[in-house]
Order: C-alpha cells, then structure tokens, then sequence
C-alpha cells in the first residue's frame, strides 16, 4: 500500500487512501476457516479484474493447528504473494506474536481483542504498527447466535475487510451465496449476517479506509483457482481421459480432482494399490491407445523411476505429474522445494531421456498440461510436469481460456493399417509411433512394446548396432524438440550485470526483484526456462550478454555451491558465471532475499 | 499471462507417413488363424520347458475361438515365462518385473473391446508383484492371469520362488529353502478372485480347457499351470504326470465352485493335489461399476461437448 494517495478527511468522515495493492496476511487456525476468507478474497478480486496471488500454510496434521493465508490483490501485475504484509488479521495470541514479524513498519493489525488483550501488547509494537482491536469472537456469536461457537468468524472477518478495503459487497454476497447454497438455506443466512456484522462495524468506527484502484485487466473474464486445479482442467483439456495414482500431499487433489470429473468426459482415473501401480496402468492405458497421467510427489515418484524407465525405452507418451515437496524422503509434507529436477531429469538407470516441463505459476499449470498431452504424443515419449507445493495450493485468477478452441480430441484412431514398424529408423521425421492394441495390420506383422532393447518391431535384440541405432533415436527426437521450443525472452534488458535465472515458482519473484533492482539502478535482468529437459537452444548467447547469471532455486546449493538446476546449466554450457542463489528452508522466495543474496555474489566474484 | 511455447495442432493419425490406412476387413472374410500366422519369434526357452505347452495351446486357443488378429493382447511382466509376448504374433507388451497386471488393468478398463492374456512366471506373480495379485484379484478387474508356475526363479538361474516347496536346493537356499511357500490358489480365493483354475503344462486338453473358461468368465480369472523347468527344477511336477507314475486328480464332480470354504480346503494340499476349477463366482467386474459411473456422469452432461461440460466448471470459478 506504499502508494497511498491520501484524502483529507473531513468532518469525522474516514480519510480514504487510493491503494494499487495490498498483501493481508491472515492468521489464525486452520478449523477457523482462514482458507475460506483467502479464498473469497481472490476470487472477488478475479471478478474485479485484478491480479492477485495467494500463499498459504496449512498444518500437515489432521487435527488442524496454526495456519496462515496471504492474499496479494493488486490492480496492476502481481508476481509474487508479497514479501511483507500490509495487514495482518490475527485471530489469536499466537497467530499475533508469531506473524508480527510478516508485517511491514506502519502497517496494520487487526486483532480479535477477545483472544489478545491489549494489555498483552508490547509497547515497542504500539509504537511501530497501527493496531486495531475488535471484539471478533463476541460480535459474531452476537451476530449470529452462540451455537456454533467458534464458526462464521471468519466471515465476520471478511466483513471487517470488506469494508475497510471498499471491496464490491455485491460481488462478495454473491460469492457468499454461491459458496453456501446447496446447504441448508439457514447457513447462507448466517453467513450474509455474519458478513454484514463485520461490514458495518466497520463502516461505524473506522478513520481510515483503502480503495483499489481499478484494475487492468479490463473487460477479460477471468478464472479463479489453484495450481492442481489449474493443471488438472489443462489435462481434461488435452483430451487425456485416463489416470491412475496412489494419494500424497500435495498431489492428491489433482487425483481427486479427476477422479470426479473424468466419467463426465467417458474417462475414469483409478486410485492404485501404489504408485507403482499407478504409473503401470497409466502407463497400459497410454499403449491402449490414449496418453494417460499418473501423478506424485517425492516419495511416490521414486517409486515411480523404473517404469519411466520402460516409458523411455518403449518410447509411451506417458505424463507423470511431481508435485514437489520438501524432500528426501518423507521429508517436509507441506513445505515447498524444487528439489526434484534431479529426478525428474535423471531418475531411473540407463540413459533414458525423457520431457521435463516446470509451469511457472497457476495458469501456465493449465497451458502446460497441454503442452505436456502434445509433447507426449508428438515425440512418442514420457513427460514429467514438474510443478510444486506453492504453485499447487495457491489461488490466482488469470484470463478464462477460450475452451471452444483449446479442447482437444485425442481419441485413439483403430482404423488398420497395412504395415507398421514402430521403432523405424528410417521414419521421414525419426520418431517412433505406436498403434494401439486393435488395430489390424495387414502384413500379418504386429509389433511388440518393450523395455528390453529391440529392433524395429520391438523384438528383443542382443545387437550392438541395433543398441547404438536406437539409443541414438531415443535421444535425437528430444534435440527435435529443443529446436522446437523457442528460446525464453529476457525480461529487463538483454545485457547487464546480473541475469538471474529462474524455472518453476521462481519466475515471479525473480522478475519482482528484477523490477525494484532496476528501480533502484542496478542492471538485473531475468529469464524463465520452462523446458528444462530439452534445454531450448540459444541460451548461451543470452547468458554471455551477463557478468553474472545466478540460478534462483528452491534446493540445496550441493556439495558444489549451484544447486541442482544450476549444475545441469553448468554441464551444458561449462560457463563459471553460472552461480546458484538456493535456499532450503521450505519457505517461497522473498524478493529481498534474492536481491540481497545477488549483491553478496556479486561482491565476492573472483571467478570472472 | 501464459501460453504454450510451442503452437501445436492436434496430431493426426498420419503424422508418420509410413502409417498407411487400408480397408477394414468384413467378418466374413475372416479365417481361423493358424499356428503358422501367430506364431512370432521362435521361443528362446530351453527344450523341454513347460512353457513351450502353454504358447501352443494359447494359439490352439486363438485358432478355436477364431479371435481377430487384432484383438488378440497379451501382456507380461519380467522372467522366462514372461517373455510368451514376443513368440505371439500379435500386439503384445513386455512390462517390468511383476508389474504386469496393473499395466494390463490400464489397458483392460481404458479398451473395453480387447481382452487381455496376463503370462508370467510365479516369482513374478507372488513375489515382486504380490500386491498387484491382491488388488487386480479383489477389484475383479477383468482379464485373464495365467501364471507358469515352475517353482523356481528361472530367468535369473535357479534362486528360491515363493512357491518353492520347504527343502528345495536353489542358489540362495543351498541347504534347502525352509520358508513356507505360497499357496496360489488360495491366496487367489483370500484376494477375491472370482475365478481360480489349475492346470498343469504336461496335459494339453486341460491347458486349453481351463484358458477357454478362463477367457469367458466375466471377471478376474487366474489360472495356475504347473510348467516344469528343465534347467533348475527338473522332475518338480512329475507326481502330477501320469506318464512319469504321478497322478493327475481332477476336482471332484461334487465340488461346488460358488463355496469359497469348499475351494479353500480343496486346496489344502496342491502335491501335486487336484486340477480344475476350484472356484468360480460373478461379481460385478471393476470395469462394469466404472462403466456405471460413466453412465451416471455422463447423463447429467448430455448433448454437451467435451468443451462446454469445462465451461460448466470454469464459469464456477469465476
Ligand atoms: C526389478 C527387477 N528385479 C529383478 C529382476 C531380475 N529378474 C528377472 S526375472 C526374475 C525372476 C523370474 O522368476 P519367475 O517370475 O518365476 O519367472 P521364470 O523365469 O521362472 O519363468 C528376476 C528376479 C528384474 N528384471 N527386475
Ligand atoms: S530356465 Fe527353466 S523356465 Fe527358463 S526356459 Fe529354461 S527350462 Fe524354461
Ligand atoms: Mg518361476
């Protein structure tokens, strides 16, 4: 809110400042509904035609427990969910004292007085942030009646913020009304009284108010959603009507997701024994004529390595989604890390290359699931979407696709045929194609899918030449794809001191640090690499225009220093200016640690 | 704002030219296939194997029930007996070690036209791919598993199986294995398996006989077949091999396939014990309740197309 334009208030009127973004931070435990009101907020701002971006926390235990929901709404672009709040809304003791921190110098709290007495507060905080307490607990039970004791809270909360940031009270009812129909009417009741309590205490005793500027995205209809919905719909999308996986935080809401929507479509997705069952009938429905999905997150997609294996060897377009977590092993649940490039890239024994694609945010989480779809069928090989724990659970609202022409079919086609040699090395474009099981072949010679290396029909060879000849086309079909993929545009200018490089989560708030380094002078610019397997070309041109590239990811720097992205740059391009910027505390980037960890790098760079 | 970074259109069937259409071929037009024409690569099995019965009678199999060439599927996980795949000719994968059933289940229920042959070998089916068995069996997935049993690891050279009998000298148990083996046909029935036969390699009709019901049951059908490895476990069937003083005792005519308790204790004792069905029930199948959910979904969607169904949902999240 740090461009607050101030309007003198007059005659005991509230003063009202035009904002162009705000980051609430809200606090509180997870049974208190903080998801709910975070998710009222995005989406009221996807229907007011601003950006926003979300992060939120949730206890890996069932029994709830401390949980937060930050909600970033801006009315220009929005990159990353916001370094430090403006407002924190704190339910509890705890949620205070442990968020305070989050807050910006000057910035607001709002407190449930009936759970933090104000005697409890510090002095030193009065002092540095402006607080405003409100009986919540008491005027909601007021509002609505004691019986459900802690419940519509946190709509009496959204109420409060609903005045105070002058959002569309129209738009909210009926969001409020939308998400509680279908219940018993009574619960929509409450809940619009609940809000409107909250609204007008507002209204009666605040001396400062906010208003969003109008946004920019204009006349576009826009979606609302979280990354494993996004990627989900992108797979319906595609036409893949097939799936199969074994439930893990955070890739189980994708499953579930399926699961209920696919029949709509003819299609069904099946809940495994394990993951390696998962990946296997994923991986028989693909050669049955469909490309299928199977899906995991670390632990799950260790399992999953030797039958990607066999994808690779067989050439089945097969998409394998890895929603990242903190790792090894069981590792942090709920935590993000990008972690798993090195699996995804190399998981598995043998030389079996394979598509490793990484979205960027929620909705390249849609696009790229059908590029993924395409990519699999196109280049007759598996495709690992590589996504994680922050993109997957958070909510942004981007342009409404245009269905009508993005939907694809990609329904088997059984018509015979009169020879066919998959694994032909003399194929006109040098990629192997599968019929499906069903489709007559009228030389009489069928062909045989396999993981044993193999001739031109998929019969098991022993042959030295034949294992050169197919390794080769194995890998060669991927160096087809890198010349497809067009080479990533720098985002700043094209030559600098500093050129952060940035795959998955990181683009946006790379390209934030990015925006207030030039602000501030410094030549910083960034770049996004979505494919990371295939590299696409011409990256090296870019990287030499840079005294520095750094690579922002969210894993260990390594016995190295480059972290795991970085050391595969380095191998491809043996350039010692590429340096890592890597963090491992399970926690989403803030801008400034990765402005100041960049200017410490470029102090100490002896190297170049 | 995000796009796809590569423009694509929607494949085509002929993106490969070498993939030439024909005509499609009238029923009437159709022959029974002969050996001669399903018959691929020549078996790399040691003469005298068991499974040398098991691939003649599958053709035998085809050329009876005059299966359509392109229909015929037939899937394997990892072992000697695995490797029946490359001697049909015919679609065919060769899967990973004891995983074949879950790969063929992702065939079964997305191609409900084909039915699927599963072969494989018993380390395959109850060691590696024990899980698979249990949960293939009590979704009644439908398709059919004929296990080759030799009692042995065949492929990786004479190691103990699970169903290796207490006191058999492999390379991992040189003093005689002392684990209690697996009992096929009742860990079949404990699962949910809704048809259980027995066979063994050395008598052809019956081979042939318990793959046919096998093929008509509406359900998961698993099929034993004692196949004797002549390399590691020579003689290991031979008391159910009337031609070498054993006996070959088939289920008692009394026996009441639908009585899980009856199967069970049938099985008691399977040295060499009887041949048969043990056990036969109709359950709904995975891939009917699947197709109901389908049916369900699909007719509170009716007249939309694929896109128009997204759009329902996409205009909720606005
Ligand atoms: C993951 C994995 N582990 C081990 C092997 C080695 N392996 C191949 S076949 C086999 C056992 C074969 O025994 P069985 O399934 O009884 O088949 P048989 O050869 O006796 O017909 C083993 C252990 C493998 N291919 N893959
Ligand atoms: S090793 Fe045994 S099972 Fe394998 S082919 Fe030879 S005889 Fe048959
Ligand atoms: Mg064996």
């Amino acid at each position: 809110m740090s461009d607050a334009a101030v309007a003198t208030s007059a005659g005991g009127q509230p003063t009202v400042s035009k904002i162009s973004e705000a980051v609430i931070r809200i606090a509180g435990n997870s049974q208190d509904g903080i998801q709910a009101i975070g998710g009222f907020l995005a989406r009221l701002a996807g229907r007011s035609e601003q950006e926003v971006m979300t992060f939120m926390t949730i206890p890996s235990t069932i029994s709830g427990g401390p949980s937060i929901f930050q909600v970033r709404i801006g009315s220009g672009e929005v990159l990353s969910s916001g370094d430090e709040a403006d407002m924190l809304l704190a339910f509890y003791d705890h949620s205070y004292f442990n968020h305070l921190g989050s807050l910006k110098n000057g910035g607001i709290v709002l407190y449930d007085s009936d759970h933090l007495k104000a005697e409890a507060i510090p002095a030193e905080n009065l002092a540095r942030y402006r607080h405003i307490g409100v009986p919540i607990s008491a005027l909601t039970i007021e509002a609505i009646g004691g019986t459900g004791r802690d419940k519509g809270k946190n709509v009496f909360a959204l109420g409060l913020l609903a005045r105070m940031f002058d959002l569309n009270v129209d738009k909210l009812h009926r969001l409020l009304q939308e998400r509680f129909t279908g219940k018993d009417p009574k619960i929509a009741e409450t809940a619009l009284n609940a809000f409107n309590a909250g609204y007008h205490y507002t209204l009666a005793t605040a001396t400062e108010l906010y208003q969003f500027k109008p946004g920019e995205n204009v006349g576009q209809a826009q979606v609302v959603m979280s990354g494993n919905e996004a990627l989900a719909y992108g797979l319906i999308a595609a036409g893949v009507r097939f799936g199969s996986g074994y439930p893990i935080t955070p890739w189980s809401d994708i499953m579930e997701l399926l699961r209920r929507e696919l029949p709509k479509y003819g299609g069904t997705f099946q809940q495994a024994e394990d993951e390696i069952a998962a990946v296997s009938m994923a991986m028989g429905a693909s050669w049955g004529g469909r490309v299928a999905v199977t899906g995991s997150s670390g632990p799950g997609i260790s399992l999953k390595t030797e039958a990607i294996g066999w994808a690779s060897m067989a050439e089945m377009p097969l998409i394998v989604v890895d929603v990242q977590r903190g790792g090894p092993s069981t590792g942090m649940p709920t935590n993000i890390e990008q972690s798993d490039i090195n699996i995804a890239c190399f998981g598995g024994h043998g030389d079996s290359p394979r598509v490793v694609i990484a979205p960027a945010n929620v909705e390249d989480c849609f696009y790229c699931a059908i590029e993924a779809v395409n990519v699999a069928r196109k280049f007759s090989t598996p495709v690992i979407l590589l996504t994680d724990q922050g993109i997957a659970t958070r909510i942004e609202a981007f342009r409404e696709p245009d269905l009508q022409k993005i939907v694809q079919d990609i329904s088997p086609d059984l018509s015979p045929v009169s020879e066919h040699k998959p694994y032909d090395l003399s194929a006109p474009d040098g990629i192997t194609r599968h019929i499906a099981p069903g489709t007559r072949v009228a030389s009489g010679k069928y062909p045989v899918v396999t993981g044993l290396e193999h001739d031109e029909l998929g019969h098991p060879t022993g042959s030295p030449k034949l294992h050169v000849q197919m390794t080769a086309k194995r890998r060669n079909k991927l160096k087809k794809l890198a010349a497809e993929i067009p080479t990533p545009t720098v985002y700043g200018p094209a030559e600098g001191q500093v050129l952060l490089v940035s795959w998955g989560s990181a683009q946006g708030p790379c390209q934030e640090a990015v925006k207030i380094a030039r602000a501030n002078g410094e030549a910083f610019s960034s770049i996004h690499i979505k494919y990371i397997n295939p590299l696409p070309n011409g990256l090296e041109k870019i990287f030499e225009a840079f005294r520095h590239v750094f690579v922002v990811e969210l894993n260990d720097e390594g016995l190295y220093g480059i972290g795991q992205f970085g050391s595969i740059l380095r191998a491809r391009f043996a350039d010692p200016r590429i340096r890592g910027i890597n963090k491992s505390d399970g926690l989403t980037w803030k801008i400034s640690e990765i402005l100041s960890r960049a200017r410490a790098l470029t102090q100490h760079s002896t190297n170049v | 704002m995000s796009e796809m970074a590569i423009p694509f259109a929607v494949l085509p069937r002929g993106a490969n030219t070498r993939i030439e259409p024909v005509a499609p071929l009238a029923d009437a037009d159709r022959k029974p296939l002969t050996k001669k024409e399903v018959s691929a690569d020549h078996p790399t099995w040691c003469p005298g194997c068991g499974d040398f019965s098991v691939l003649a009678l599958y053709f035998k199999l085809i050329e009876k029930r005059r299966m359509h060439h392109e229909k015929i599927t037939t899937v394997a996980g990892i072992g000697c007996s695995s490797r029946f795949p490359y001697f049909v000719q015919a679609h065919g994968a060769h899967y990973i070690h004891g995983r074949a059933l879950p790969f063929a289940s992702g065939v079964a229920l997305s191609r409900p036209d084909l039915h699927v042959f599963v072969f494989g070998g018993d380390g395959d089916a109850f060691s590696i791919g024990g899980n698979h068995f249990t949960h293939t069996a009590r979704k009644n997935v439908k398709l059919t598993y004929v296990v080759m049993d030799n009692n042995v690891y065949g492929l990786t050279k004479n190691q103990t199986s699970p169903t290796s009998p207490i006191g058999f000298k492999s390379k991992t148990d040189v003093w005689g294995s002392k684990d209690r083996p697996i009992n096929p046909i009742k860990q079949a029935i404990c699962a949910g398996a809704t048809f259980v036969g027995r066979t063994t390699a050395t008598n052809p009709n019956h081979v042939l006989a318990m793959m046919e019901q096998a093929m008509d049951h509406d359900g998961f059908s698993f099929v034993q077949v004692l196949s004797e490895c002549v390399e590691f476990y020579p003689g290991a069937f031979d008391n159910a091999n009337p031609r070498k003083g054993g006996a070959f005792a088939e289920v008692p005519k009394e026996h009441d396939v639908t009585d899980e308790y009856a199967a069970y204790r049938l099985a008691e004792n399977l040295w060499p014990g009887h041949f048969g069905v043990f056990y036969k029930v109709q359950r709904p199948t995975k891939n009917a309740n699947e197709a109901q959910i389908v049916t369900d979904a699909q007719a509170k969607v009716a007249g939309l197309e694929p896109w128009q169904i997204l759009k329902k949902n996409f205009d909720r999240m606005k």
